[in-house]
């Protein structure tokens, strides 16, 4: 329980206290920012399990984070020749050398500067997501790795390439200037919705790692909306599309390996209070003009919140599917739609559209149409669920196709 | 793959549109979105042009202005999406199932050339 509580609390303060050190030091030096964080968290660790937990133990990490800053700007050589005269410059007047400053406030001025900083375009977006997982949500590097079903090496470099980036192109902790917040911010929050959705789709079967990594995505979301230059309809809309996929977390696991499909779902086990949070910056969200694919997404989600099959339902759901394929095309999205169609105007229409499609290297093309033709030509349904099947890319899915197939007859 | 436009054209009626029964009108704006939306499930959907509203000037030689509705014309033009096709025959395979045939208009489907 108390290491759950060490990791628990370790990763929340993690991106804090980098991002505040990091600010104090410029991002070009971020690595000592994660070193003095986790030696902080090293001393805290061996200290504690001595002489137990202090009745503060964040404000401990703080002070001893504090000393460990001031350490190295009084011992390190490159910091002397490099930083120091850079800081001292920025300060002007002021020879002394400052402490990183802890308060509720520079936390959050500088977590948002430094999400602004890791979602900045000039960073490949694989390599921007393992560092948004690293710098902004604390997570491991064998977390990481885990998440993306890779090794920590792969992981290591990654997230080296992406901090050179950072000094090469120059990148500063700082907000975008007022005019071009909303431009920059399409970028950061395209970065919060992939974080999201590495957590709700993701290929590992770590189903606390999964649900961690949208908590964390729905964090920095509820950050930029709590930043009234932020606060804007497509951020809530954003916000609202995670709440109410989240709300289904519970209800999607089962004891073993495998997710339970919506259609089986028990909704007692949604989570009312995120779909009742969900709605509320749903409502946020329709202030103004603009319609982003979050809003479109929202919607839908919305839609999915709501149980009961009604025509009304899978009609607005099929309009929304119809307007975000004119801002969005993906097969995934062109493969819903379908199965909207089906459920709003029949299965006839369904079948002519969903053959027109010819996404032939998707198993999600044959499940569907295996699912449009079970009942009425079931012939055909064993053959495109056999198509799935060849298809398929896990084991998991391929035990799946089969009790659908075993199902048919 | 090459971009088409697909221009529908409608015979002139003397409908009032806005007096067409809102029931009746969600039904048809159903209607053209869900054909398109089947076109853009194809992810054959350059863009979905802009929507011309009804009323209208024509300008004639001599600097004759007339105002819509379009009396002397047959057929007006309703609006126009862009499509990707390989073929002008693709193009027009897209074309099928077109609202605008159901109330006997046409679907003009022309390359675009740069």
């Amino acid at each position: 329980m108390e290491k759950e509580f060490l990791k628990r609390l370790f990763q929340q303060e993690f991106s804090k206290m980098v991002a505040v050190i990091s600010s104090l030091f410029g991002l070009e030096h971020i690595e000592i920012a994660e070193d003095v964080v986790s030696e902080t968290f090293l001393q805290a660790t061996e200290t504690w399990g001595v002489k137990g937990m202090p009745p503060n133990p964040t404000a401990w990490l703080y002070a001893v984070a504090r000393q460990k800053t001031l350490y190295y700007f009084r011992r390190n050589k490159i910091l002397e020749k490099k930083v120091i005269p850079e800081l001292v410059a920025r300060q002007e007047k002021s020879q002394e050398i400052e402490e990183p400053d802890f308060s509720q406030q520079n936390i959050r001025d500088s977590q948002l500067q430094m999400l602004f900083a890791v979602c900045n375009p000039a960073i490949a977006s694989e390599a921007q997501i393992g560092l948004a997982l690293r710098i902004l949500c604390g997570f491991g590097i064998d977390e990481i790795a885990e998440a993306f079903l890779s090794n920590k090496e792969t992981i290591n470099k990654r997230l080296f390439r992406a901090k050179e980036k950072l000094r090469t192109e120059k990148i500063k902790m700082q907000l975008p200037p007022e005019n071009e917040i909303a431009g920059r911010l399409d970028n950061v929050l395209h970065i919060i919705y992939l974080l999201f959705s590495e957590g709700y789709y993701s290929k590992t079967q770590n189903q606390i790692l999964r649900k961690e990594l949208c908590i964390e995505a729905l964090r920095l979301g509820l950050m930029l909306a709590g930043y009234e230059k932020t606060h804007l309809p497509k951020t809530n809309a954003l916000i609202a599309l995670m709440c109410f996929h989240a709300s289904r977390f519970g209800a999607r696991e089962t004891s073993e390996d495998g997710f339970v499909l919506y259609e089986q779902q028990d909704e007692a086990l949604w989570d009312q209070e995120l779909i009742d949070q969900g709605k509320h910056f749903l409502y946020l969200s329709a202030e103004g003009e603009e319609i982003s694919s979050y809003h479109l997404e929202a919607r839908i989600a919305y839609w999915h919140c709501i149980k009961a099959d009604t025509r009304e339902k899978w009609e607005n759901i099929l309009s929304l599917y119809n307007q975000l394929l004119m801002v969005n095309y993906s097969p995934s999205v062109a493969l819903n739609r379908t199965f909207a169609l089906y459920k709003a105007n029949g299965r006839q229409e369904a079948l002519v559209e969903a053959e027109k499609l010819k996404l032939e290297n998707n198993h999600f093309y044959y499940l569907l149409l295996g699912e449009l033709y079970k009942g009425f030509d079931n012939k055909k349904a064993a053959l495109n669920f056999q198509k799935a099947y060849s298809l398929a890319k896990t084991e998991t899915e391929r035990t799946g196709i089969q009790k659908m197939i075993d199902n048919l007859s | 793959m090459k971009e088409f436009m697909l221009l529908f054209r409608f015979p002139q009626s003397n409908i009032d549109p806005s007096k067409i029964p809102p029931a009746e009108f969600q039904a048809l704006a159903k209607k053209w979105q869900d054909w398109a939306g089947g076109i853009a499930a194809q992810g054959r959907m350059a863009s979905n042009g802009n929507r011309l509203a009804l009323e209208g000037k024509v300008l004639k030689p001599g600097g004759v202005i007339t105002d819509g509705p379009f009396v002397e014309i047959r057929e007006m033009l309703g609006s126009f999406i862009v499509v990707k096709a390989d073929s002008l025959e693709e193009a027009t395979t897209l074309a099928h199932g077109c609202p605008a045939l159901d109330s006997n208009g046409t679907v003009e489907i022309r390359p675009i050339i740069g």
